[in-house]
Formats: C-alpha cells, sequence, structure tokens
C-alpha cells in the first residue's frame, strides 16, 4: 500500500529554493524594467490646490509623470467597492490617483515612472505639490462626535450601521438578576508581512496581452479588476502571484491603486513596469485593522449562565470602504465563541476617519469579538466570585447540540451554524496542559518570592473555509508526473506541501510526483482567494474532488486497457493495478497516453502503450462526454463555513516594580478537524499566537490628532523579535468537519485569535486590576496600578446587592445613564 | 575630494568578492549594497524588508561578519568578501546543515526573512557551535519573522548545531 499521506509531518517541497535563494518575489522578477514611485499626500485630511512638476521634468531618466488628470476613463473614477451590503448605506473608495481631496496621510497624488528608483524618487521630491488642509478627524470618539467630517456628505461619519438581534436582550438583561456593563477598547494594527506590496507589469504590444506579476492574496480577482479597469477582454490578461512573503490579509484587499496604476502604465508605454513598496508606504498606504470601541451590557443567572447580551461597538473603518463592513460584521457574529448568548443583540456603527484603509489582518475582527466576551465572562466570574472556568463551563454549546443554529448572519450572508466541536473536551485539555488546578500553589510560591504572577483563559469558535468555491485541476503527464493547480494563491502556508498530499492520496501516486501550482490564472482561472482560512477547506477538497476524477478516469481507462471492471483495480504507486493481483498492472504514465487517441510515440510511456488497445473501434475516437487526456477538473462550494475553535491559556509574569509584562507560559488547544500536515498547522499556529501576543503588548499605530502616523517604520512599530515571543505549548483535538469530504477545518487565523483576550485575562489576574484596552504597555500598566491607588478600590454596588467590579470596567450606571465613551 | 564633491551620480568601478566569485561592478556612489546585491549581480536571495537596518532580511556576511546590507554602500565595500545566501549553499545547490535544520524544523514559512537567519545563524554557529537556547535566541534576535513566531526556528538553530558537530561538515563559511 502506499503511504497515506495526509496526516503525516511531511518536510515542505517549497523550501530549499527559499532556503538557497531561489525564490522568486516580485521584486526578484523583472529586472531592468522601468521603476514606478509615488508622491503621496503628508497630510491627513486636504484639498489639492496646485500640482507643478516642472522640476521633475528635467531629471535624467524620468520617462513619465502621472497625475489624476493623465488617467484614462477606467482609471478615473473611484475604485471598486468590492463587497457591498444593504447596511453599508455610505460606501466611499479612493481614486487610484487622489483627484481632488486627499482622505488619509499616503493617499497617492502623483505617479512617476522612470529607469530605476532612485530617480523615480529624485524626480519626487522636485514636485510641488500645494495644499489647502482641512481638519481631520481621527480615532474613534473625534468621527463618532461627528463635527468634522472624513467625507462632507456623509452624515456623523458614519458609513454603516447594522443591528442583530435574536430574542429581545434588552429585556432579558433588565430581568436578570445579575448585570454587568464593560466599556473595552481595542487599538489599530496591521497585518505587517515582512515583504510589502508589489507590482510588475508587461505589456506585449505583438499580443496585445497583459501578464502582471503581483503580491496578491488573489490573483483572479486582480485579473478581472485588471481587464475591468483597463478594458481589455479577460483573455488578454494574466496575473501571477509569484513567491509572495507573508500576506495575513492586506494582500486580499484589491485591487489597489498600486496594481492598476502600474499595469496601465506598462500598457501606456510599451514597457515593462513595477513598483515595489518600501516599508514606509507600507505603513502610510496599505491597510490596518483591529480599531474599535465596544460597550457590552450583560445579565446572567447565579451560576453565570448568560441570560441576555448586548454589544454595541464602534469600528474605525479608515478613509474609505472597498473592502465593504466584513470585519465588524465578523466580529459581531464571531463574539459569540464557543457559548450560547441567551438573547443576543449586537449593534455596530462603523465610522470614517482621516487614516488608512481598514481591511481584513489574520483574525479580521475576530480577535475583536473575542476580547469583548471573554473579557465579559471573567467580569462575571468576578462579581459572582466563582471560577472563571466554571462560568466558561456553563455557557458552553454542548457536542450534542451540534450542529448548533445562532439564528444570526455570518459574513458569508449565510446563516451562523456551527459545524462541529466539543468545547468542554478542549476546555479539558487546555487546563491539563497549563496545570489550571495547580495554579493556586505557584501563584503561593511566587508571592513568597517576592513575584507576581496571574493565569488567563480565553475562547473562540472560528468560521473558516468560507465559500462561494475554489476549484482545481490535476492533470497527469505522460511521464506520470502529476500537476495539481487551484486557483488561490500562497503567502507561505505550505499550500504546495499540503495539497500535494491531499492529491498524492487520493490519486494513489507517490508524493514527489505531485507538483502543485497555486495562484497562476493561467493555470487555473477561477478562484475566490486566501483568506478566512479557507485554502486547506476549500481547495483542499477541491483537489480531492479533481483527483477523483482523474481516478475514476485512469480506472476506466485501465479497465479496458486490462479487460476488467473498472470496480476491481486501485492505484497503488502510480500504477493502476488488478486488487488482489499487482502483476496485471499499468501504470498512470500509460495510462495518460492511452487517454489521448493521438500517441505520437515520443516517449517510453508511449511506446509502452502500443501493447494495449482501449476504444471501441465502432465509436468515434473521442467519445461523447468525454475529453482527450487524463486530467479532471473539479470544484467544491461548501452549503456554509466551517467552524474550527480553540482554547488558549497564559501565564504571566509582572514586575512589581516596573510593571514589564511577561509571558511565561502560552498553551493553545486547537481543533482545526482532520490535519492534513500537523507540521504545518502547528507552524501556522506559533505565527498567529506571536501576532496575537503582539496584539496584546506591543503592536498599535499610534497617529496624533493630525493623522500623522507617528510610529510609521520597524524602529518605532513594535513587532516582536524572538526574545518577546513566548515559547508556544500545543494539543490538538481533531473533531472532523461533517461538512465536507476531507473533515478539515481552517487553521490559518487560529492562533491570534484569543491572544489579546488570553493575556489580558492573566494581567488582570496577576493585577487585580480590569483590563479593559488592548494592548497594554509596561507604562500603561503602571498608570493603571497608580489611578487604581488613587481610587482605592471600588466598592460599586449592583442592584443584587453583591460587590462587583462594574464600575471598574468603566461600565455604564444601573441608571441607564450613558457610560463613559471615550 | 571632498563629500561635497561627490555626485550622486557619479559611478564607480568596484570589485567585490561574492561568494568566492570576483565580481566587477559599476555603482553610483549612492547605491545601496543591498540594492547592488539584487539588481547589479542578480543574487535575489537577499532581501530587503524595512530599508532601515531594523529587519535583518538583507543581512549578509562581509568578511565572515553579519551585516545589514540596506545600510552600507556599495563603494564602500569594494574589495571585500560577501557571503550572500546563495553562498550558504553546497556548490551543485545542495543544502548545508543549517539549511537542512531550517527544513527539517519547519523554520520557514514565507521564506522572505530566511536568507536573513540563514546567514546569522551561519555566522553564529561558526563561533558558538554548542549554544544554549538562551544563547540562540539572543543570536537571532536582530532578525524579524512574521510567519513563525520564531518556535521553529529556534530550534533550527540548535538543531544545525547538532548537525554541524555530528557530520562535521564544513559549514562555516571561509571569509
Amino acid at each position: 500500500m502506499t503511504t497515506r499521506m495526509i496526516g503525516e509531518r511531511v518536510l515542505r517541497s517549497e523550501d530549499a529554493r527559499l532556503l538557497t535563494g531561489q525564490g522568486r518575489y516580485v521584486d526578484d522578477i523583472g529586472n531592468g524594467a522601468l521603476e514606478a514611485a509615488f508622491v503621496r499626500s503628508p497630510h491627513a485630511h486636504a484639498r489639492v490646490v496646485d500640482i507643478d512638476v516642472t522640476g521633475a521634468l528635467d531629471v535624467d531618466g524620468v520617462v513619465a509623470v502621472y497625475t489624476h488628470e493623465d488617467l484614462p476613463p477606467g482609471l478615473a473614477g473611484p475604485l471598486p467597492l468590492l463587497i457591498p451590503h444593504p447596511a453599508l448605506t455610505q460606501p466611499r473608495t479612493a481614486h487610484p490617483l487622489v483627484r481632488d481631496e486627499i482622505n488619509h496621510l499616503g493617499e497617492a497624488i502623483l505617479m512617476v515612472v522612470a529607469t530605476d528608483r532612485y530617480v523615480a524618487e529624485d524626480a519626487c521630491d522636485r514636485i510641488v505639490v500645494t495644499y489647502e488642509q482641512l481638519p481631520p478627524v481621527v480615532g474613534i470618539p473625534a468621527a463618532r462626535d461627528g463635527g468634522d467630517l472624513v467625507h462632507p456628505d456623509v452624515p456623523g461619519n458614519i458609513a454603516a450601521h447594522l443591528v442583530q438581534e435574536v430574542g429581545d436582550a434588552r429585556t432579558a438583561i433588565a430581568a436578570a438578576p445579575h448585570r454587568l456593563e464593560l466599556d473595552l477598547a481595542v487599538e489599530r494594527s496591521a497585518s505587517m508581512p515582512l515583504e510589502g506590496r508589489g507590482v510588475h507589469a508587461r505589456w506585449d504590444a505583438d499580443d496585445d496581452s497583459l501578464r502582471v506579476y503581483s503580491s496578491t492574496q488573489t490573483s483572479t480577482s486582480v485579473r478581472a479588476a485588471l481587464a475591468a479597469a483597463l478594458e481589455l477582454p479577460l483573455g488578454k490578461v494574466e496575473v501571477i502571484a509569484p513567491d509572495v512573503g507573508g500576506g495575513f490579509g492586506v494582500k486580499i484587499m484589491h485591487p489597489w491603486p498600486e496594481e492598476v496604476l502600474v499595469a496601465w502604465a506598462a500598457r501606456n508605454l510599451g514597457l515593462p513596469v513595477k513598483w515595489t513598496e518600501d516599508r514606509r508606504e507600507h505603513f502610510i498606504a496599505s491597510a490596518h485593522e483591529r480599531g474599535q470601541l465596544q460597550h457590552v451590557s450583560v445579565g446572567f443567572d447565579d451560576d453565570g449562565r448568560l441570560l441576555g447580551l448586548d454589544v454595541t461597538f464602534w469600528h474605525d473603518n479608515g478613509a474609505y470602504t472597498p473592502y465593504g463592513i466584513i470585519v465588524p460584521i465578523i466580529t459581531a457574529t464571531q463574539l459569540l465563541g464557543p457559548y450560547k448568548p441567551g438573547a443576543y443583540r449586537v449593534e455596530f456603527t462603523s465610522l470614517y476617519t482621516n487614516t488608512v484603509i481598514v481591511t481584513p489582518y489574520r483574525g479580521a475582527g475576530r480577535p475583536q469579538g473575542v476580547f469583548a466576551m471573554e473579557r465579559t465572562m471573567d467580569a462575571i466570574a468576578a462579581h459572582l466570585g466563582i471560577d472563571r472556568v466554571a462560568v466558561r463551563t456553563v455557557n458552553f454549546i454542548q457536542p450534542d447540540e451540534m450542529p448548533y443554529d445562532h439564528q444570526l448572519l455570518f459574513q458569508d450572508g449565510r446563516p451562523l451554524i456551527y459545524d462541529s466541536g466539543d468545547f468542554p473536551a478542549s476546555l479539558a485539555k487546555v487546563l491539563a496542559l497549563v496545570g489550571w488546578d495547580d495554579f493556586e500553589a505557584y501563584r503561593r510560591e511566587a508571592r513568597v518570592q517576592g513575584r507576581r504572577v496571574g493565569i488567563g483563559i480565553a475562547c473562540y469558535v472560528e468560521g473558516t473555509g468560507v465559500g462561494p468555491y475554489e476549484g482545481a485541476h490535476v492533470h497527469v503527464e505522460t511521464t506520470g508526473r502529476v500537476n495539481v493547480a487551484t486557483g488561490l494563491t500562497s503567502q507561505g502556508q505550505g499550500h504546495q506541501t499540503m495539497l500535494a498530499q491531499i492529491a498524492a492520496d487520493e490519486l494513489g501516486v507517490p508524493l514527489d510526483r505531485v507538483f502543485v501550482t497555486t495562484g497562476d490564472t493561467r493555470r487555473f482561472g477561477y478562484a475566490v482567494g486566501t483568506f478566512a482560512s479557507r485554502t486547506a477547506v476549500m481547495s483542499g477538497n477541491a483537489v480531492a474532488l479533481a483527483a477523483g476524477k482523474v481516478r475514476a478516469k485512469a480506472k476506466r481507462i485501465a479497465g479496458e486497457a486490462l479487460e476488467v471492471d473498472p470496480s476491481d483495480l486501485e492505484i497503488v504507486d502510480g500504477n493502476v493495478r488488478v486488487k488482489g493481483d499487482p502483476a496485471a498492472s499499468i501504470p498512470l504514465a500509460t495510462v495518460a497516453v492511452l487517454s489521448n487517441p493521438l500517441r505520437y510515440a515520443f516517449d517510453l510511456a508511449s511506446q509502452q502503450a502500443t501493447q494495449f488497445a482501449v476504444g471501441d473501434m465502432t465509436g468515434p475516437p473521442v467519445r461523447a462526454g468525454e475529453e482527450p487526456g487524463l486530467e479532471g477538473t473539479d470544484y467544491y462550494s461548501p452549503i456554509r463555513s466551517t467552524f474550527a475553535n480553540g482554547m488558549h491559556a497564559a501565564v504571566v509574569e509582572t514586575d512589581p516594580d516596573t510593571a514589564e509584562i511577561r509571558v511565561l507560559r502560552y498553551c493553545v488547544v486547537h481543533d482545526c478537524g482532520t490535519l492534513v500536515n500537523p507540521l504545518l498547522v502547528e507552524g501556522q499556529i506559533h505565527g498567529g499566537v506571536a501576532q496575537g501576543v503582539a496584539g496584546a503588548l506591543y503592536e498599535r499605530m499610534v497617529y496624533d490628532e493630525a493623522g500623522q502616523l507617528l510610529n510609521a517604520s520597524f524602529m518605532d512599530f513594535l513587532m516582536p523579535y524572538a526574545t518577546e515571543v513566548p515559547r508556544v505549548e500545543i494539543d490538538h483535538l481533531e473533531t472532523p468537519s461533517p461538512l465536507n469530504p476531507l473533515g478539515v477545518k481552517g487553521a490559518g487565523e487560529a492562533g491570534v485569535i484569543p491572544g489579546m483576550a488570553v493575556i489580558a485575562a492573566a494581567i488582570e489576574d496577576a493585577e487585580g486590576i480590569p483590563i479593559t484596552r488592548m494592548p497594554i504597555s509596561p507604562s500603561e500598566l503602571y498608570e493603571l496600578r497608580t489611578s487604581e491607588d488613587r481610587e482605592n478600590a471600588p466598592v460599586a454596588r449592583c442592584d443584587d446587592g453583591a460587590s462587583c467590579h462594574r464600575s471598574r470596567y468603566g461600565g455604564a450606571g444601573e441608571d441607564g445613564s450613558d457610560a463613559d465613551q471615550r | 575630494m571632498t563629500a561635497s564633491d561627490v555626485s550622486p551620480d557619479a559611478t564607480y568601478d568596484i570589485l567585490l568578492r561574492v561568494n568566492g566569485v570576483p565580481r566587477p561592478v559599476s555603482v553610483t556612489s549612492r547605491r545601496l549594497l543591498s540594492d547592488c546585491i539584487r539588481h547589479d549581480l542578480g543574487l535575489t536571495g537577499t532581501h530587503v524588508g524595512c530599508e532601515h537596518g531594523v529587519c535583518g532580511c538583507c543581512t549578509i556576511l562581509l568578511d565572515g561578519a553579519p551585516v545589514r546590507s540596506c545600510l552600507l554602500l556599495a563603494v564602500s565595500v569594494d574589495g571585500q568578501d560577501l557571503t550572500t545566501v546563495e553562498g550558504c549553499a553546497n556548490p551543485d545547490g545542495s543544502l548545508r546543515p543549517v539549511q537542512q535544520a531550517f527544513r527539517e524544523c519547519h523554520g520557514l514559512q514565507c521564506g522572505f526573512c530566511t536568507p536573513g537567519f540563514v546567514t546569522t545563524a551561519t555566522a553564529f554557529l561558526a563561533q558558538h557551535p554548542d549554544p544554549t537556547r538562551a544563547e540562540v535566541v539572543a543570536a537571532i534576535s536582530g532578525n524579524l519573522c512574521r510567519c513563525t513566531g520564531y518556535q521553529n526556528i529556534i530550534s533550527s538553530v540548535m538543531c544545525a548545531a547538532e548537525l554541524i558537530r555530528q557530520t562535521d561538515t564544513d559549514a562555516v563559511i571561509e571569509p
């Protein structure tokens, strides 16, 4: 038997190239191409009064200088709104080059094309733009206040407002024996892949066609966007995502201004043009995420069981909404995690600010939702004086309640129905892994040594494998080489390896005969893209289905050649053979020859094939419904998303003097159904956890009130090094998804999702101070300590008579007065 | 010649010894070494992640010691020996222990930061053949990775040290 590859810790086929400098990222391609640079706005909100390019034209090597006025009709209007939604009543998107009004620092105003980047930047420096400054709107409070407007025709800066409700949450809360309110805040962060964006475009004048290499998470959609913008037939545009140096969400946004502009310039000039984003550009002209203010109102019983949950939050969507309101919709729905909320009401307002656009960053709204829910769980436990685990347990959806329908609409517009998961089992695993029951002894021991430690837990459920579809093409060559292509893209997840494992198993061929291509529209034209932890679910199952088709075809052809019933055949190690009689076999390579009635004997397989006769001489060589070639295409399109889940526990130590925060242990239990390659899944979790810890302790975008981004470099934006990321301990639970043939659920984003929540919980446990804002720096913790001392601990009383954290969480009073909305 | 006499467009003929091969090249005075390596010499394994010396993707070995090639001007290293990630493999392209360890321990994902880690680890292990985990963490703490959370990079460097000791392979790049 061929060794089953699914489930094996197979080493990556990508690595040898990448380890020897043979990777090909977009800036590695097209040496000698003209290079573009952009004049970008130094202001957050302004009007362009005048542009003087005279100085730039004198620079040797400048080929072209473009403003909005120079663009053709397809590029003159605003860029597309990718994902409309009825609640997004005031969508606004940017122009590729600023037309008149600038809405964030870094918006592109002019594009210069020159012989190289040095020269292009020289020219940019000599261009004089005159601005009329407008009052900038920065931060959610300013946006919500609505005194100044980002877009003059959008009242209150409100892009979207959405309410979803199941039951009557407010009445349920009012009638509950206990009530709490919390005000929470999460700051902006960003995907920050080490390779920024980049585009390289070649126009072929002889063929009237365009080839574009882009560092994107969706080459098929970039292709469609470029064809539309440049008014080219789709068949004349090809887009390739070469090696991509990380994405984490930011590269799913498309088309970026630079993508359409560079492609257009290449066509306009008839010469190859490239643009490679530099790090400052990535900070001020790509996308951010995470920024939200939240207000939670919850009613519960004596056991901490949720009776009603009412969440209101304000989401900062930046200057434009090209990617719609996916992020806040995810927050609103995924906030519920593994719990039954009782009656649930969620209301969000998505607000414009004069800052960089907000599009999904790994986790995509979930980290904020989990932060709200898990902070609420801990507040309930503190209020009731019961164990934090007990509160979670009593609210869990039980395994026998699956599939569980939350009666809400998810990000894909389909019902939010959990397909699988065993939350009590996951909890038991994570408690065992971290040693929850032994922690109090450890805390006492630490206290004796003058050390302050705390433990936290956070749970999440993640909708993964969002549709509508992905497809795959599997082709067996006459050499026996198996080519697999899928349209979605890779940014380092190891898709080539993981998808090859699936193809090898389904087809019965050795792994090293399988070659996978992703993200190349020349090889596969229909795809959605890589986001929402969807590759293993969507393309994984598509590859399995396509390989299954090829297997069936191979058995049918081999059956004719060997004169046996195809159902008596199996494919093992690349040979189609009679079950129980391995001697009666025929190599897949030979079957590939037989599959094509045109047989010039180019190779050994073709020569061997002459001994077999297939095909009915009374019919045509290619029968109705058949195609030549041993290949097959199929698509996987699920009824709805599949839901992975996990639970994290962390132990932190806070320095009693300096308020430094150190993560001592970080434990993960993760359920993504069938593990195709545990090595790769663990790698995904590791990276996610690092971003989660970063979001909890280090990373934030610091805008000043003028809309200047004060920390737009790696010197000031604190991405963690090896010294900042704790050791990650992992255990898996595998509850296969019943929704897809492989039983897989997504894994890409999981690690980051509960990061802020679990670190906040552990710090709160160590300090005894409510932690309501993320990230938290040592100086902020120090400040919290001193303000706690000033207040000398709160003694707010709830109407049920118990002392509680209520006022300490900054929430509204029981009389319903407005909360202190920061 | 004073600094003010230097035109940014003035070109200089320099000679670099890159991965053991003499490479004459003409560069302008302002040409970054990283750009020279990537675009003039065509060795695109050296990556540029920030161009301000923080991320470490562009780390190469200059006379055996790790440096940020984005912080150096090409003219300033005239006559010196450079080792890039391409030179960290065997002449036939097969993997040396550091690279082998990164593969076996899944020490890379997108691969963009990887060349900087490979060169840094190569230089570190040449000096520290039997490092502790803490020493490894310190050694790589000048390089950013956004994919791996460093877990498997640390394991890779530990594993590479063991591989080098076991096989007694000449993983050390001779300057």
